[in-house]
């Protein structure tokens, strides 16, 4: 950041005819690569479509002749056809797993998971036992965890989505132990039914639900383990529940595969992922 | 007549070649479903061969990222939210025929009849928003959790009455005015006309439209996705949630790999079969009907 700012005051002729190098050399590399391929194809996670998706448009607009096209398909989805080369970058929203340590991961943004109730819902914490509890079929009514005397609605998510997985890790739990009343598919859908059910509990992402709750949806982010459920916890990594959000490609990317993930991690599309509530990788 | 003469020899060309391209199209109509059985056999193999059928009925669940495939609660939850659907429907359905054709004045039965138009052109995921926002809160109020078996049984008859009642106002349009004039010459009432006239005149039709909305029900994915909830659970009354087989692909298909995906397609092939036997008892029951009829 102080290299970049420092730039411009101290501009001789030197820096001047560094830049127009630089600049030369990356229109270069630019028709090089458009000359070479000029579409790339980008599949994986729901969570982080929309966001690359947006990355897509303005990098097209950067660089005319240039397609990206963005496919969902959740996390699997997008490591397997990163491997199967039926993409050229996958999506998963979730750290490389230690047998997937011969793909390259680029992060470019983070992400927190955090547990909604209905804002009616008096309940402004729960612990991690309790939530635990709650999951499991233990607790069954808000009056236990100190609310009204309302039987609980668990939300839960369907199988394969890496949120759910997520999930189930921090609370070491199996799917098996989860007993459900309502199993949701995307984010919104989730958000819909805890909106629309005042002894709901369910559980999205930070992101999705920040911004809902901020744009009038009645819902309520609860902390975890004491630590707010917010877009800074997650930027400072102290909130527990979160993911880094990351492309994933199978070889050292060449080209303009290396120039859109230069892009998508660099300070350009911090706006972009603000956005969406995502929280970038730099300040 | 000597144009009609040269009429008729010119459409014996022209005939054949549209009797072989209708035959040509017939059979890539049904080619393609045959392709489409063939994919699905072919998607699901891996499965079939490796899980086996048994376990799909006896694993001790729904746990496809932990190898275990219970499909049993899932067709229980077909089966009754499209039972329970055609049950409300047909009886509505029918009725709203009758009304709009014998009872209401005839601009509000066209206006009637056009509503129901309107309703049979909505698309299902709108019912579903609907439902999930309206319907599902209101049953929650009323029992939690909410999403139940009860709101898909609702939204699916909502969606299914226009094409029932469509396809039954059709079939009483087409009743011969004679028996009609006859009933009434009679002195016959119009419900016992309705009784004794319409409906077994109608018979066919209606089961045609009854018909319809089985296969519209059964293969209804959005709407119910949005406010069954979805768990795996046989139910065991009208408000505990379940999951049909539709629902289940729509949900998983995006994230499922290797073995899940195979079994996804196990489901693809129940309700194909759920859909044919549906099929196989409707033409049963027509059949009989009309040999009684004609009998």
């Amino acid at each position: 950041m102080s290299k970049i700012s420092k730039m411009p005051t101290s501009r001789g002729p030197a820096t001047v005819f560094l830049s127009c190098l630089l600049c030369v050399s990356a229109l270069l590399g630019q028709v090089s690569a458009e000359a070479k391929e000029g579409k790339l194809v980008i599949t994986g996670s729901s969570t982080m479509a929309p966001l690359v998706s947006e990355m897509g448009k303005r990098f097209e607009s950067l660089h005319p002749g240039t397609r990206i096209d963005v496919q969902t398909g959740g996390s699997s989805r997008g490591i397997a056809d990163a491997v199967n080369g039926l993409a050229d970058i996958g999506m998963a929203s979730r750290a490389l797993k230690p047998q997937e340590k011969d793909l390259y991961g680029w992060v470019i943004a983070h992400d927190g998971i955090t547990i909604i109730l209905h804002k009616d819902n008096p309940i402004q914490t729960l612990t991690d036992d309790q939530i635990k509890d709650i999951y499991t079929g233990i607790i069954t009514n808000w009056k236990t965890v100190g609310g009204l005397d309302a039987p609980i609605t668990v939300v839960n998510k369907a199988e394969g989505r890496s949120t759910l997985e997520l999930f189930l890790h921090y609370f070491t739990l199996s799917n098996r132990d989860i007993h459900a009343h309502v199993v949701i598919g995307d984010n919104e859908q989730g958000i819909k039914t805890v909106a629309g059910n005042p002894h709901a509990i369910g559980y999205v992402s930070i992101g999705t639900a920040q911004y809902d709750a901020t744009h009038g949806i009645p819902i309520r982010l609860l902390p975890l383990q004491h630590i707010p459920a917010t877009i800074e916890t997650v930027r400072k990594g102290i909130f527990p529940l979160s993911r880094p959000l990351t492309l994933v490609t199978k070889f050292p990317p060449t080209g303009l595969l290396e120039t859109f993930i230069d892009f998508a991690q660099s300070n350009q599309v911090n706006d972009l992922i603000l956005k969406q509530y995502f929280v970038p990788i730099h300040e | 007549m000597i144009s009609s003469s040269s009429n008729i020899s010119s459409r014996s060309t022209s005939e054949g070649l549209l009797s072989w391209t209708v035959r040509l199209l017939a059979l890539m109509a049904g080619g393609l479903l045959l392709l489409v059985v063939l994919f699905l056999f072919r998607e699901a193999w891996p499965a079939l061969q490796h899980i086996g059928v048994a376990r799909f009925f006896s694993d001790p669940g729904w746990y496809p990222t932990e190898d275990a495939y219970r499909l049993t609660p899932m067709i229980w939850g077909t089966v009754w939210a499209t039972a329970g659907s055609i049950l409300l429907a047909s009886p509505l359905g029918i009725l709203s025929a009758l009304f709009c054709h014998f009872y209401a004045p005839p601009l509000l039965g066209r206006w009637y009849r056009r509503m129901v138009e309107l309703l049979a052109g909505i698309p299902s995921v709108v019912f579903g928003f609907w439902g999930l926002v309206v319907l599902v809160p209101l049953i929650g109020r009323w029992h939690p959790p909410g999403p139940s078996l009860l709101a898909g049984i609702l939204i699916l008859t909502l969606m299914i009455i226009p094409t029932i009642m469509l396809v039954a106002h059709a079939s009483m349009a087409q009743v011969p005015v004679a028996y009609i004039h006859s009933a009434t010459a009679l002195g016959f009432s119009r419900w016992s006309m309705i009784w004794h006239v319409i409906l077994p005149t109608t018979k066919v039709g209606l089961f045609t439209g009854i018909l319809l909305g089985l296969a519209r029900a059964l293969g209804e994915t959005m709407a119910v996705l949005m406010v069954c909830g979805n768990v795996v659970r046989t139910p065991s009354h009208l408000f505990d949630p379940i999951r049909t087989l539709t629902a289940n692909i729509a949900l998983e298909m995006a994230y499922a790999l290797g073995q899940h995906r195979a079994a996804l397609f196990v489901s693809g092939l129940l309700l194909l079969g759920l859909a044919m036997l549906c099929v196989g008892m409707a033409e049963g029951l027509r059949y009989r009907n009309a040999y009684v009829a004609t009998k």
